[in-house]
């Protein structure tokens, strides 16, 4: 044997453009083109990873239901944060405000068949059965007998969903639900074909056995690399859809996100599509192209109420006052956050004065309260405290622990320790109870303060974690529920707001906010106060 | 040669069953559940799910169902992407990681080799400092730091290739290089030391004596003898390479194996990270028993353990 042609530099070259030539046989048709100013309706987007679970019932994720919400339509959509009709062209309500009856306008799923009430029927109970493991199921307990079909007490047949007819649905819920229209345009509420979803359970999965009834189709799905939406010429408001085609490259990282919009490769960036990373939120705003918007969602820190320190009340309250909010806001987070000195977002109706239940970065009260603590712990000094500071890997989770470790060293004089874990098992420790002081985030997926408060209402829930519960607070959420007067309602709740605050088994810290950029060429592209964007209503010069 | 590969094979087997059986119980042993999310789950359907995943069994059984499943190499659905296999995720993503691997790894030899050879011919002088630097340079430049310049100026600032994606021949190149360049400044370090160790050895200086010109002997003669601690460097390298590079296909917006090793162990996804442990595993193995057989092949001298005298 000779192996005396050892010319590899040269080899190396041509070699390396055919395999890569053989590589990429795989993906999607070549569609390099140049971003700016082609006639095509085309829309580039980009998600930060391959959404993992692409079904209306089964989607707990964000980046999930960036790309339903956008295939599929439920009874209702949200329009400036408002629920219209979509699937549904009308519905009435019965006296009791129990029994909704929708009827469906006519339109097509994808694939050529009828929208039913079948369809809807079919896929709220598919979500509801236990058996099928929807991970969020009790967003739809407002329907009577949900709860009790999920936890397998009840059967299907005594869930409150009925297809009287092709195009009649009926659903009774369990008491008056004022913000029910506005669940009905949530993922878990849209209706999944019948035929498909049976013959196939992985309908979900590729692109050629995916059926939808929105406005866009999923044209193809390169796993983990990039998926097309297309328009549905067939969709019942085809005539108001402007973009034709829209393509959602998947990018991990957020530093490769922002060369790709400086580099006109995508279109937009922000939640739901992609993430603006903090390092670039001062050059953005310098240059004046930062969007920001309300985000119906609160960044709090849970109290563990059943450690021995963290128990008491005066301690809590001195933590939670002594946090410079505004501070934080300004020099960490930077994305124009609204410090939170109460639970439910200023985007939820009758909610947020700018009075709050306290003073911002009140130290003087603060010490008060810590003097308090302290003696009621028998410590004779905030020296002889120690307390940890819990929460998952992540930059951001990490300065923002820091600044509020370095407040309550300077300005109360405790020793704190971080702790910080991977996401799972920061989960595992948060919900052992096995913490002192956890942060953790909320948003809602319906705008309303019940979304907020609601977990707090017992101790049991798994959402509370923080061990607290208040016999007043439980009464008047329940109370709440069963409100049909909507100004009674919400004096209710805004009392119970009173009482958490005043008890603080959590410290708010602030209101979330959406971030965003946006090329020029595009518009009317506005995350809403949930942070879901419905691209039937944008449009691109 | 036989019986000497049929020992390997069985060693093999062997390292494959510790393997499985250490990464089982390193599965037991971390904390988290690949269900757990932001939202609290039902405990009735973290059941379900529990049971659908055969997590409810107790261990020994889990064990047991888990060593059959690799056998069959079967690993079952994904526990973070619904209904999706974990082979399917790996016959998917597998051939994207083989081509940007292959490519990197032709790349990182042409040039590693051709750095140590100038090095080692000019040895002590101008070329030969200015190879050695940009052999360090590979070798300590962290290869995402690499992929972050190579993004931002051939990509943004001169428009040359896509910033990411993996749509076609241009897409390809920028990783190819970032992942290439630590392992050419290696290989580029291992043929110099051995080259110079062959530049002082008899049969050189006899051709030389001949009257063969630089590049003739070079190539003749002491290449061949130089590339022997190359090609041992070559099986983990090419392990490492066709699996992927989780900072690459990161940074690169690249559909390869590399991140599902990564994200699958954070997510806790058991099923995805038996089945690209196995995966890897075999590759490794694999990889490392071609070497040794590459060996016989490249220096006669070398005498395979168990093979007939």
């Amino acid at each position: 044997m000779k192996y005396n042609k050892v010319v590899l530099p040269a080899m190396a070259l041509s070699l390396s453009a055919f395999l890569a030539a053989c590589g990429s046989d795989d993906t999607t048709k070549d569609t390099d083109k140049n971003a700016s100013g082609d006639a095509a309706k085309e829309l580039n987007l980009l998600i930060t990873s391959e959404p993992p679970k692409l079904h209306p019932q089964l989607a707990t994720d964000s980046t999930s239901g960036a790309i339903i919400g956008n295939a599929f339509e439920g009874l209702t959509t949200m329009v400036n944060g408002e629920p219209i009709l979509a699937a549904a062209e009308d519905y009435k309500v019965s006296d009791d405000l129990l029994t909704y009856t929708f009827t469906l306008r006519d339109a097509e799923w994808s694939n050529g068949d009828k929208v039913t009430a079948e369809d809807f029927a079919f896929a709220w109970l598919w979500g509801l059965n236990p058996e099928n493991a929807s991970e969020y199921p009790s967003i739809l307990y407002a329907i009577k007998g949900a709860e009790k079909y999920n936890n397998g007490q009840g059967t299907a047949e005594e869930v409150g969903i009925k297809a009287i007819d092709e195009k009649t649905l009926e659903v009774t819920l369990e008491a008056p639900t004022p913000y029910f229209l506005e669940l009905t345009a949530f993922r878990t509420f849209f209706p999944i074909h019948k035929a498909t979803a049976e013959a196939n359970p992985n309908w979900f999965t590729e692109a050629d056995s995916y059926v939808s009834n929105g406005p866009y189709n999923l044209a193809s799905w390169a796993h983990s690399s990039e998926m097309v939406l297309e328009k549905r010429d067939t969709y019942w408001d085809a005539e108001n859809v402007d973009i034709e085609k829209v393509n959602v490259a998947m990018v991990e990282s957020e530093t490769t996100q922002m060369t790709m919009f400086d580099n006109n490769e995508v279109d937009f960036l922000g939640a739901p599509f992609g993430t603006i990373s903090l390092d670039s939120i001062d050059r953005l705003k310098s240059e004046d192209k930062l969007n920001v918007s309300d985000l119906s969602g609160i960044y709090w820190y849970k109290f563990n109420t059943e450690d021995d320190v963290m128990q008491n009340e005066n301690i809590r309250k001195a933590l939670s006052l002594s946090i410079d909010r505004e501070g934080l806001v300004k020099n960490i987070t930077k994305g124009e956050q609204e410090p939170a000195l109460g639970i439910v977002p200023n985007s939820v109706a009758g909610f947020g004065d700018d009075e709050g239940y306290f003073q911002d970065a009140n130290y003087e009260e603060a010490k008060k309260y810590l003097d308090a603590g302290l003696k009621e712990l028998g410590l004779a000094s905030a020296a002889d405290l120690e307390i940890k500071v819990s929460y998952n890997t992540s930059e951001a989770h990490a300065a923002i622990a820091q600044f509020i470790q370095q407040g309550w060293t300077k300005n109360l004089g405790i020793k704190i320790k971080l702790d910080n874990a991977e996401w799972q098992v920061y989960l595992d420790k948060i919900n052992g109870g096995d913490y002192q002081v956890g942060r953790m985030g909320w948003s809602a997926d319906y705008n309303d303060a019940y979304s907020f408060l609601e977990m707090y209402s017992s101790a049991e829930n798994g959402n509370n974690q923080t061990g607290w519960s208040n016999a007043e607070y439980t009464k008047l959420l329940k109370e709440s529920t069963t409100e049909t007067d909507s100004a009674k309602r919400l004096e209710k709740l805004l009392e119970a707001e009173a009482i958490i605050m005043e008890d603080m088994p959590v410290a708010p810290i602030y209101f979330q906010t959406n971030l965003n950029v946006v090329s020029d060429k595009v518009e009317n592209m506005v995350p809403d106060a949930k942070g879901t964007i419905n691209l039937k209503y944008v449009d691109v010069k | 040669m036989l019986k000497f590969i049929i020992k390997r094979l069985l060693y093999i087997v062997l390292a494959m069953y510790l393997i499985i059986t250490a990464t089982f119980f390193l599965m037991q042993l971390a904390p988290g559940s690949p269900f757990a999310s932001e939202r609290d789950l039902p405990p009735a359907i973290e059941e379900q799910l529990n049971a659908k995943y055969g997590l409810d069994n107790p261990w020994y059984i889990q064990y047991k169902d888990y060593l059959v499943d690799t056998m069959t190499f079967d690993f079952g659905e994904s526990m973070k992407y619904t209904g999706r296999s974990t082979n399917d995720l790996i016959t998917e993503s597998f051939p994207v990681s083989l081509a940007l691997g292959l490519q990197a790894m032709i790349l990182a030899i042409g040039i590693g080799i051709l750095l140590g050879v100038v090095s080692a011919l000019y040895h002590n002088k101008f070329p030969d400092y200015a190879a050695t630097i940009i052999a360090i340079l590979g070798i300590s430049v962290p290869s995402f730091i690499l992929a972050g310049l190579l993004q931002y100026y051939l990509s943004y600032k001169m428009g040359l290739f896509p910033v990411s994606g993996w749509k076609g021949f241009s897409y390809t190149i920028l990783p190819a290089f970032a992942i290439a360049i630590t392992h050419a400044g290696f290989i580029a370090k291992l043929t110099r030391s051995s080259m110079l160790e062959q530049n002082n050895s008899d049969y050189v200086k006899l051709a030389r004596a001949k009257g063969l010109g630089k590049w003739t002997v070079v190539f003749k003669h002491s290449l061949r003898n130089a590339l022997l601690p190359v090609v041992t460097y070559l099986g983990p390298l090419f392990a490492g390479v066709i699996t992927g590079s989780f900072v690459i296909e990161q940074i690169f917006a690249v559909p390869g194996l590399g991140r599902h090793f990564v994200t699958s162990i954070t997510n806790r996804d058991y099923t995805v990270i038996m089945g690209t442990t196995v995966f890897y595993s075999l590759i490794l193995l694999f990889a490392v028993l071609i070497v040794d057989i590459l060996y016989s092949v490249i220096d006669p001298r070398i005498k395979l353990k168990g093979a007939k005298k």
